[in-house]
């Protein structure tokens, strides 16, 4: 039974989310912390060095790091604010159960781990052990990734493990790893400052992540110019010197088109492409009818636009372009990370000082998360789960018998598709909010719903927590002493700053006791997170994502590591492919032919406008953390349809009122905020409400064929203005919406 | 009196580069002084036309005119320039120095009576450090450093800090950034 206890008010009247503002008379004992913390922000692939200021087992307050060579002290308003995490009313002291009628109750760890034992045993005997799923997160370390990914295969022994990366960079990883032989940024951001040409595409940097912001402009104070792609005028578009306001779900036409002009104009590094790829011929095809004319019908961006922006890439000497989730969010997302790819090796810009090419890795170890755990068709090293090398030397690891590892499973968004279908009945998740978080949410609840059971690991009671059956209160990021790899492929070091409070126990003390519980002990004989860094090493030994010579001393003494990093004496390598030597069998880079096809859902008379989705700055990801935190709620208190003057008034739209939204999945209001700063057709609303303010209400669930990512960035809605004034955000209270 | 106040180093103001996050005002209002108040704003130009957003600091004008109108002497600019916020023991709140600003910069607090604004961060300032808003800031649009590191930085701007309102020239310690070789900014003729 995982269908809430009782109403979902009541939940909320008790477990929030609450606001918690700090106190204006000031936070005792910050004058004289007892400890200063130099770690890194919780929140997003940046990474952001800071020092957290620690009293009494608690942290206080923050403090710049000014030393750390990524962000130098800069932190976002998200970074400022995250210390309100702490002593908050909302957190999660003790393990509960769900009783029918009544809410959740205190239970002992004892008998809470007992009957997750049980029902996890009672399933799996059942129905087989792939009938118990287990979802993750990529908020948390390196070191409890790759536990979580060793606990779901030989604890659990389910291959139904999948994380939340597969909303986030699993489209620029197939791509990466179609084209490169392995994913990562192939540069770090110091490659930016003398770049000539930096475009961005998909993404809204200065809201999604404010501290790279610095290195894009560093390159535009050197004389660089910027494009960006995108549908709307976001902060960082604003400033570019050519804005390419592309229709949603369109992009890879557009890389089609641009490689077309390089093509026609002779941009082209002969020489590169001769002794170092693979397949132009193929990728030359597929655009060979792509001509501006075409472009600008199919992406909506003026042909002479388009043509400036080959212009200016095609003869440039230097060059780095990145994206983010706007291509990578598409039933195409691999598609178009292909096609970017083309424009960079077509170009030969790469593997050079101020040649660089990256995806900007969105959850705050996206990168080491993605490589050592809980992705359904990996092992540790970025192996392959079906690989028989791979899997021999993982189990070789993990003192296994191969036959034992079970092999590929389903991924996120399928989970619940299984779950929906009684085929999944059982689920444990950590650090992952479908609820909010995946596409076509009701359709996730009534899955929720489904399960025969349901245990959350968290230290907040999020919007999917509520629907558990045990909920065990994990630990925060600054209660357990770690690694994460940022988007820059550096790995840094997490340090604790506080113990979970109360009765809260270590995310790793948690899994460590299942897997002890489940009858796996000896395999988890862990007493540290650094004895579990140095397994995850010798696990990704040989494997692309290389660890095997990054130690905690290392990483400690230089600020950071980048992989790979084969033996104890390498630097690591903040650069890639400087040798050349791609990951790919044959060691070349791989062009592909990428024809354009449209998005999944296109508009037509009865879903006539485009809905698109995204993030803003104070908030992020499910706002399982940020809709707790006071002053970033403020900020930006509900989600706002965006829509441009000249559409609302064809609808009658008027700003400030509530538009009823409907799309083939769901219905929804929103406030109207008039802005010329996105195109006609298209709309936008952010993501991180819950409940009627969820935008992912509407969303679609069709995925990319290949990384299975949903196509959050485009689909097809109808607008009807409802003639009412939406309320105050303050009486709307978004941040809680049932 | 002593201090480690670093008279090589400037306030650099962008407001082009401002990208809205807010980071400044959560942590200015963070300082014990500052009550959760940010003595540093942010605000759109206009939302409807552009995602723009200006921010104003205390501009330190080395002939602080909040100074020069302020009846009960309650704001006093010190040896390195800074133009303190009011002193609390003699502030009476009357607003002359809110209403004379040129940059709009002073604010009544109405639950304490007394006025408010930006001093630079005098704790971090005089302690060697940079001020709060200048470090976190991530885009550049404050940046708090010599003007050596600030030429290097942005070869194509130069910093100002001369404005003109009508015939009024207001001469400030805090530098504006424009386009290079420009020497004052007219805000109005």
């Amino acid at each position: 039974m995982a269908t809430l206890p009782v109403p979902v008010e009541n939940l909320i009247a008790r477990f929030g989310p609450h606001l918690n503002f700090p106190r204006a008379e000031g936070i005792p004992g910050r004058d004289e912390p007892d400890a200063v913390v130099k770690t890194h922000c919780c929140f997003c692939g940046m990474q952001c060095g800071i020092k957290l200021l620690v009293k009494d087992d608690k942290v206080v307050g923050f403090e710049p790091w000014e030393e750390f060579p990524f962000n130098e002290g800069r932190l976002c308003p998200k970074g400022v604010q995250r210390y309100m995490q702490n002593e908050h009313p909302d957190r999660l002291l003790t393990p509960l159960i769900r009783v029918g009628g009544k809410g959740f109750e205190k239970i002992g760890w004892d008998g809470a781990m007992e009957r997750v034992v049980s029902e996890i045993q009672r399933i799996q005997n059942a129905h087989g052990p792939d009938a118990f799923a287990m979802l993750s997160g990529v908020s948390l370390t390196n070191e409890k990734s790759y536990l979580v990914g060793k606990f779901a295969r030989v604890a659990l022994k389910t291959r139904n493990l999948d994380y939340n990366g597969r909303l986030c960079m699993v489209s620029a990883g197939a791509g990466n790893k179609k084209a490169f032989g392995l994913d990562r940024g192939s540069n770090n951001y110091s490659d930016l400052a003398h770049a000539e040409v930096v475009m961005i595409c998909g993404t809204n940097v200065s809201e999604t992540f404010p501290t790279l912001t610095h290195w894009i402009w560093q390159a535009r104070d050197n004389g660089g110019k910027l494009i960006v792609v995108d549908p709307r005028l976001t902060p960082i578009a604003r400033t570019a010197d050519l804005h390419l306001p592309i229709r949603p779900g369109r992009d890879s036409a557009l890389y089609g088109a641009i490689l077309h002009q390089l093509i026609k104009h002779d941009w082209l590094d002969h020489a590169f492409i001769a002794n170092h790829t693979t397949d132009f011929e193929k990728a030359k095809e597929a655009v060979k009818d792509y001509d501006l004319a075409w472009a600008e019908r199919t992406t909506g961006i003026a042909a002479d636009k388009i043509e400036l922006a080959a212009r200016w890439w095609g003869p440039a000497k230097t060059s780095f372009l990145l994206h983010a989730r706007g291509i990578e969010h598409q039933s195409k997302g691999v598609e178009n990370v292909l096609g970017c790819i083309n424009l960079v090796l077509a170009t030969g810009r790469i593997g050079k000082p101020y040649c660089g090419y990256a995806t900007i890795t969105g959850q705050g170890n996206g990168q080491g998360g993605r490589e050592h755990g809980h992705k359904c068709d990996q092992l540790p090293g970025n192996r392959d789960i079906e690989n028989p090398e791979h899997r021999k030397y993982i189990a070789g690891v993990w003192g296994i018998e191969e036959k034992d590892l079970p092999g590929k499973g389903l991924t996120a968004y399928e989970i619940m598709e299984a779950a929906h279908r009684g085929e999944i009945k059982g689920l444990l998740s950590i650090c992952f909010n479908p609820v909010v978080s995946l596409p076509n949410n009701n359709m996730i609840r009534e899955a929720l719903e489904k399960l025969e059971f349901y245990v959350a690991i968290d230290f907040f009671l999020n919007e999917t927590a509520r629907h558990a059956d045990i909920i065990l209160p994990g630990s925060l990021h600054e209660e357990e002493e770690g690694t994460v790899t940022t988007a820059e492929g550096r790995v840094v070091r997490i340090r604790k700053a506080v113990n979970p409070p109360s009765e809260a126990r270590s995310d790793t003390s948690i899994l460590l006791e299942l897997a002890d519980r489940l009858g796996a002990g000896e395999r988890f004989s862990f007493h540290s997170s650094e004895e579990i860094f140095n397994e995850l090493r010798v696990a990704s030994k040989g494997g692309t994502a290389d660890y095997f010579g990054i130690t905690y001393k290392k990483i400690e003494d230089t600020m950071g590591v980048f992989w790979p990093c084969p033996s104890e004496d390498h630097p690591g390598t903040p650069r890639l492919w400087e040798d050349r030597k791609f990951k790919t069998p044959d060691g070349r880079a791989h062009f592909h032919g990428v024809p354009y096809r449209e998005p999944a859902e296109v508009t037509d008379s009865e879903y006539p406008v485009i809905l698109t989705t995204g993030r803003v700055v104070s908030q992020y990801l499910s706002g399982t953390q940020t809709r707790r935190i006071g002053k970033l709620v403020k900020q930006y208190a509900e989600p706002l349809l965006e829509i441009h003057p000249a559409l609302a008034a064809r609808l009658d739209i008027h700003e400030r009122e509530l538009v009823r939204v409907s799309t083939r999945r769901g219905t929804a209001e929103f406030p109207a905020q008039l802005v010329e700063t996105i195109r006609e057709d298209t709309v936008f609303v952010p993501y991180h409400w819950p409940g009627r303010k969820s935008v992912n209400q509407l969303t679609s669930g069709h995925l990319d064929p290949i990384s299975k990512i949903p196509e959050f960035k485009v689909c097809a809605c109808r607008l009807e203005p409802t003639g009412r004034k939406a309320p105050s955000p303050d009486e709307a209270q978004a941040w809680a919406s049932p | 009196m002593s201090t480690s106040f670093r008279t090589d180093q400037e306030f650099f103001l962008d407001p082009q580069r401002c990208i809205g996050c807010h980071a400044c005002e959560m942590a200015c209002a963070e300082c014990e002084t500052n009550g959760q108040l940010p003595m540093i704003h942010v605000d759109y130009v206009d939302r409807f036309l552009s995602p723009q957003t200006s921010v104003q600091i205390c501009m330190h004008c080395e002939d602080p005119v909040c100074a020069r109108v302020c009846p009960a002497v309650a704001i006093e600019k010190d040896e390195f320039g800074i133009v303190h916020s009011a002193n609390t023991a003699r502030c009476i709140a009357c607003s002359n120095c809110v209403n004379a600003c040129p940059f709009g910069v002073p604010r009544k607090i109405e639950p304490m009576d007394l006025m408010m604004k930006c001093n630079m961060c005098y704790d971090r300032t005089s302690a060697g450090k940079k001020p709060m808003c200048a470090t976190v800031c991530p885009s550049g649009a404050l940046f708090y450093g010599t003007r050596e590191e600030m030429a290097r930085r942005r070869p194509n701007s130069s910093p100002v800090n001369t404005f003109k309102f009508g015939r009024e020239t207001v001469k400030t310690k805090v530098n504006i950034m424009m386009p290079k070789g420009e020497t004052e900014l007219v805000v109005y003729e």
